[in-house]
């Protein structure tokens, strides 16, 4: 098989092994669909005043992402004009300048070259203005900030389409106050970014991997947890993006907000009202904390989770980065975003009670991989209609279904081989 | 356990049940051996009831309003304990294998019923072919039960790398 002809490694129902493993298919990657499309840097709170960044990568590049004085974001290769020193290594603060450690350039934070030490030594005609750092297209949409390469490149909201409905319903989590990130876990696991971009929409394992998660519940939340017995289902949405519905009763928090209040979430309810808040407040803060019923996944680098961001770095062709950003409520009771910090250390990061199944999962995908030079990664399930309500014309399979893979695939076939 | 301080008698009992150097690093060591076996549920039995069991992200955070990656009371030890035993958690069935050692103890604090201990922990863990180091900064707040025995009421694992990237960790620290 030639190695370039990549559309010819993916058919509708299956994928080649190759795509997991061979390094020449991964640089085309970074090249092809990372430096080619928008890529999810920062939420809008990571960066919250002026003069505050965050460092964050766009493929396999470093970057800062930056607010100036005008509260205009930039992303910026974190890479000085110079010599090429990194030019900031702090996850994330403030700064209103960032001065190369090396040699001294100072740059603004929008990436303008300030100032050299001992400009004398340079020629007269050395002009600032041609080294600034190198500016990405910055474009954001209800928060959510992404970054491209490529100037010519669609408006992001061409390019979310109809995903910009579910990041909507998503965002309502702020329960009215805004939504802001609370902290992250990263971790990696030793196999291919796209093993992780498969299982944001692949519910068909949870039952299964996620046993000790579930026996962890108590019985009314076990049941919430249910996601294959409740009328879900998975859409394409475009552009390779999917959504996953696994709670339909959780799609708009802002829904059924007279239901009895879960077990779970007693106390919570009675702290809020002990604090002040309205009957009709503490319903929906309540039902906020819990996160919406769906993951949406936002083909290449981003999905959103039921309560949190996840975002996926490919680092190699076996080994991959994951963040899960806990999000909350941003300037709501602490005792809501308090509940929602316990809930993700229950099931997400290094040692939750998901998490680590999910990446030895992945990782025992890896390993098999290595057998079998001319094998397929089967995808061909659920090709039914949904039981639940896919918007009309939409792609969709029930909530087990592989349709969400199958649309990334999709997507990357047309990227892999434009 | 609280002892008032106003007669010669109870002066004394506060000598005698102050937890010794000696005895809570006996204690921290017994504790280290039961994980590396996996021991566990008498592991679960050496904390107080309002006892937190902390690994955190940032090094320096209020830990209640930060996010860690383990802040267990109680009901999380014993569900993680279970999830752990259970046989049907994939990345611990097999588990990783671990060896650790806990050393370089300092006392932080000490009254009469509890002691406060900073040390040092390596853990080395080993499974599908790869050995992974797990170093941690480590503080240990140990009381003395009213049957006389040690018990955790607080320990603080800052893994060196605690703001960085982990990979999956299918025991305990
Ligand atoms: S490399 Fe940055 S000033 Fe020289
Ligand atoms: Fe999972």
């Amino acid at each position: 098989m030639n190695i370039t002809d990549f559309a010819a490694l993916v058919q509708d129902d299956r994928v080649h092994t190759a795509l997991y493993k061979d390094p020449a298919i991964f640089e085309e990657e970074m090249d092809r669909i990372f430096n080619n499309t928008w890529v999810w840097v920062a939420h809008a709170s990571d960066v919250p005043a002026k003069n505050t960044f965050k460092t964050s990568w766009v493929g396999r590049q470093p970057v800062i992402v930056t607010r100036d004085r005008e509260n205009k974001v930039h992303v910026l290769l974190n890479r000085c004009r110079h010599r090429a020193a990194s030019v900031c290594e702090k996850k994330k603060g403030k700064a209103s300048v960032f001065v190369c450690p090396y040699h001294g350039w100072s740059y603004d934070v929008d990436g303008k070259l300030r100032k050299v030490p001992h400009a004398k030594g340079y020629e007269e005609a050395f002009d600032t203005a041609q080294f600034p750092l190198i500016s990405l297209r910055v474009e954001e949409y209800n928060g959510l900030i992404f970054a491209t390469f490529k100037q010519d490149i669609e408006p992001l909201a061409d390019f979310l389409g109809s995903a910009k409905k579910w990041i909507d319903l998503f965002m309502k989590q702020g329960a009215g106050f805004g939504v802001r990130t609370l902290g992250e876990h990263k971790f990696r696991f030793p196999g291919n970014w796209k093993i992780q971009l498969e299982n944001t929409t692949d519910a068909y394992h949870f039952p299964i991997v996620h046993k000790t998660f579930l026996d962890s519940l108590d019985a009314e939340t076990e049941n919430v947890f249910d996601v294959l017995g409740q009328g879900g289902w998975v859409e394409d949405l475009g552009n390779g993006h999917s959504v996953m519905v696994m709670i339909p009763d959780l799609i708009d928090l802002e829904d059924n907000l007279d239901a009895p209040i879960p077990d779970r979430f007693a106390d919570l309810a009675k702290e809020l009202a002990a604090e002040g808040y309205p009957d009709d407040q503490v319903r929906r803060i309540v039902r906020a904390v819990g996160g919406s019923g769906f993951n949406l996944n936002l083909f290449p680098n981003v999905a959103c989770s039921m309560a949190f961001f996840r975002v996926l770095r490919p680092v190699a062709v076996d080994e991959t980065e994951i963040t899960h950003v806990a999000i909350g409520m941003d300037g709501g009771p602490a005792a809501g975003n308090r509940a929602r910090l316990r809930l993700h250390e229950h099931f997400q990061g290094p040692m939750g009670f998901g998490t680590p199944d999910d990446a030895e999962g992945w990782e025992r995908v890896q390993r098999g991989a290595r057998a079998g030079d001319d094998l397929w990664i089967m995808l061909n399930r659920g090709v039914d209609a949904p039981d639940g309500v896919a918007e009309a014309g939409h792609n969709a399979g029930d909530v087990s279904a592989e349709t969400g893979m199958r649309a990334a695939y999709q997507m990357w076939k047309r990227m892999m081989s434009a | 356990m609280s002892i008032a301080p106003d007669t010669d008698l109870q002066e004394n009992s506060v000598v005698t049940n102050a937890p010794t150097f000696e005895e809570a690093i006996a204690f921290i060591w017994a504790e280290a051996d039961m994980l590396d076996r996996l021991d566990y549920k008498p592991w679960l039995k050496l904390w107080t009831q309002t006892g937190k069991y902390i690994i955190p992200v940032d090094r320096d955070a209020d830990y209640v309003d930060a996010l860690n990656i383990v802040y267990d009371d109680q009901e999380m030890r014993e569900a993680r304990a279970k999830r752990l035993l259970s046989g049907f958690s994939m990345s611990s069935a097999p588990p990783a294998r671990t060896v650790r050692t806990v050393s370089r103890f300092v006392i932080e604090a000490q009254d009469e019923s509890s002691i406060t201990l900073r040390g040092a922990q390596m853990l080395a863990e080993y499974k599908y072919e790869h050995m992974r180091f797990l170093p941690a900064d480590m503080r240990y707040h140990i009381v003395r039960a009213a049957d006389g025995s040690l018990l955790f009421d607080e320990k603080v694992v800052t893994l060196i790398n605690a703001d960085d990237f982990q990979f999956g960790i299918g025991y305990l620290l």
